[in-house]
């Protein structure tokens, strides 16, 4: 709906997702849902819990793969994917921020950040090269040697979003990223969210159930029992 | 790559979780310090006993004229009956001949570099002006002086005449010389001296004197009492004792390279079927250090093997204790693991990620094993008196076998990993 001609990286039409497929407590959850996002949108989905919005995510993030519909991500056909093609899509065309952060325990914030260019098979060098630019790009560049239990929440969500650009992914999906935090922290982090989106033209997907952060994005989507239920321009501007 | 990374990744779990890690790693430490202590005793005895008997002569074969085994023999009412033990005594003709010898010398001429002749005399006392030593008395041929590899301080030993004509000298030890020539070892050089055997007595001219060894463990020690031996040519002896030149054992020199073993076989089938398949009470038997040192060998390579296979069974109850920990370390990790799915690791790398980890613990308490048997090993080598050894084929085997044991207990655990669903992993707390 977007009139920027740009690039269409999130192509899904008609997702509908079971579970306990042909068992008595077959559940449809998803009810043909008709998603599109271009390049170098900012996107929030915005649903109460039990919306359906958890399972959209991980259908969007290459996690699960719906039951039937047609789901094209950056020109690659998800639902034709096998295992380890998803892997591989997870790893180049996504970048997962969570809300519990979800930095690897014992490891320091650059082995972090390094991992997805590691399992990309990238050369040692490079990995630290890039790691550490990530790094001073969300302003973690003095704590890199630190381990995750040694960093406050908002450095490790700094740190998860250093990591989500580390293979330059065609989306970062945001999963309640300030969810955690308390909202000045939570400002910070979606201020880096408005700067990667604006400076870089980075496609973001951000998944919340706050209409605040949501209305600072450029587009809301309203899911409500599986079904896409509404659809609004937002601000695009952190200050509304 | 890929390799290192998860290693330096599985050794920094294992830091996190030391006192957890160290317990699981005992069963294997246990075990594989069992079969190397095991192993390295084991190695020490052997080398023990190669030292020992390789430096009697392994190459040497001794034949020897023994009695026959007593035969069964079936009654006519069916009886079996057996021959107790004969006791017939030895006569001159059942003995080994010189013809025998020359007969053993030239079949097997290509094979042995010489057949040892030794005719013991009996021991004796060496008489001098009023001076006495002990002295055991031995006649022995050129190959025979040869093997005796005595290290001469005056003098020189037999020469092919005194050999063959039998003439009455001796070569003496220094510490007879010492006693009763004040250590002059060169004066006592053609000097007579009279030995006195069983009431008779016998005189002979030094002609050389050898360095008696006094820290041969053989040798005893006390002074008055020492008797050091005299060595006089085979023919001299013969004469002497009346003996006609026979004798009850002989020993073959095999040739560096040969099969001792088979040319053992060979040597006795040769020797009884010439000349003593119609002696009904002897025959000739074959020894050789090589067989025994092999067969000693063998037995306790097999008895280390056996005690290795039982300690092996602790080996296994720790590779279950790694499956029990690496399972545990697989649920406690459950987001860990779906946080790099999400992030793009596929299941082979999840999978390698584990067995890697597996692999580390079974390896390091392997290598500690190692250490702890080998250092353990030595101690007890050295109670028992037998120099250091470290077994390298098996230390090389405990290694690998750890690193089995790592993927074999850690496939399991590492596989339930790599097969978990990001999305439930992602969301377990």
């Amino acid at each position: 709906m977007d009139e920027s001609a740009g690039r269409v990286i999130i192509d899904a039409k008609n997702i509908i997702k079971r579970f306990y497929v042909g068992q008595p407590n077959e559940l449809e959850i998803l009810h043909g849902i008709d998603i599109t996002v271009r390049e170098g949108e900012f996107v929030a989905v915005v649903g109460a819990s039990g919306s359906g919005k958890s399972t959209l995510m991980n259908i969007i993030g290459a996690l699960d793969k719906p039951t039937s519909g047609e789901y094209v991500l950056d020109g690659v056909d998800v639902m034709q994917a096998k295992d380890k093609e998803l892997s591989g899509i997870r790893n180049r065309k996504i970048g997962f921020v969570f809300q519990t952060y979800n930095l690897i325990a014992r490891t320091n914030a650059l082995k972090n950040v390094e991992l997805p260019m590691l399992y990309a098979g990238m050369g040692r060098n490079e990995r630290v090269r890039r790691a550490k630019e990530l790094l001073d790009m969300v302003g973690m560049g003095d704590r890199m040697n630190h381990r995750s239990d040694e960093l406050s929440g908002g450095q490790k969500q700094r740190v998860a979003i250093a990591r989500a650009m580390a293979n330059d992914p065609a989306i970062i999906l945001a999963d309640e990223p300030t969810g955690a935090l308390d909202s000045k922290t939570g400002r910070l982090i979606m201020d880096i969210f408005h700067d990667l989106n604006k400076k870089q033209g980075k496609t973001i997907v951000l998944i919340t159930h706050s209409p605040e952060l949501a209305s600072e994005t450029g587009r809301i989507l309203t899911i409500s029992d599986g079904m896409i239920t509404g659809e609004r321009k937002g601000s695009g501007n952190a200050d509304n | 790559m890929l390799i290192i990374e998860n290693i330096l990744l599985a050794l920094s779990a294992l830091r996190a979780n030391k006192t957890r890690a160290f317990l699981t790693m005992l069963g294997i430490i246990i075990g594989i310090s069992s079969v190397i202590t095991i192993m390295t005793i084991g190695q020490a005895m052997t080398n023990a006993l190669n030292d020992e008997m390789g430096g009697l002569g392994a190459t040497n074969i001794t034949i020897s004229v023994s009695q026959r085994r007593t035969k069964t023999e079936r009654s006519d009412s069916g009886f079996m009956f057996r021959d107790g033990p004969r006791r017939n005594d030895m006569k001159d003709e059942d003995k080994i001949t010189l013809d025998m010898v020359e007969a053993l010398k030239e079949e097997f001429k290509d094979q042995i570099d010489g057949v040892m002749l030794k005719q013991s005399i009996g021991n004796g006392e060496v008489k001098h002006l009023k001076e006495y030593a002990n002295v055991s008395v031995a006649g022995q041929n050129d190959i025979s002086m040869k093997k005796e590899d005595l290290t001469m301080l005056a003098g020189r030993q037999f020469t092919a005449i005194d050999q063959k004509e039998g003439r009455k000298v001796c070569v003496v030890s220094d510490y007879m010389v010492g006693n009763m020539f004040d250590e002059d070892n060169e004066g006592a050089l053609g000097q007579q001296i009279t030995v006195v055997i069983d009431n008779k007595f016998y005189h002979y001219t030094i002609v050389g004197v050898y360095q008696y060894n006094k820290n041969d463990p053989y040798n005893s020690d006390d002074h008055y009492d020492t008797s050091t031996t005299l060595y006089l040519p085979l023919e001299t002896a013969v004469r002497q004792a009346h003996s006609k030149n026979r004798f009850t054992e002989i020993t073959a020199i095999g040739s560096t390279g040969e099969d001792i073993d088979a040319l053992m076989k060979e040597i006795k089938s040769f020797l009884n079927s010439k000349y003593y398949r119609n002696n009904e009470n002897y025959e000739i038997s074959c020894m050789s250090l090589a067989s025994m040192i092999e067969s000693l060998t063998e037995m306790m390579n097999t008895m280390s093997l056996a005690i290795s296979f039982i300690a092996g069974i602790s080996l296994l109850v720790g590779g279950i204790g790694v499956m029990n920990i690496m399972l545990v370390s697989v649920t406690e990790r459950t987001k860990e693991i779906g946080t790099r799915k999400a992030l793009g690791a596929t299941n082979s790398s999840i999978r390698l990620q584990f067995i890697v980890e597996s692999i580390t613990l079974c390896v390091a308490g392997g290598i500690i094993g190692v250490a702890f048997g080998v250092l353990l090993g030595n101690i007890i080598s050295k109670i028992m008196q037998f120099s250091a050894a470290a077994p390298i084929g098996g230390i090389v085997i405990a290694v690998l076998f750890s690193m089995a044991i790592g993927v074999f207990f850690g496939y399991y655990p590492a596989n339930k990993a790599a097969k978990m669903n990001p999305i439930d992993a992602l969301r377990y707390e």
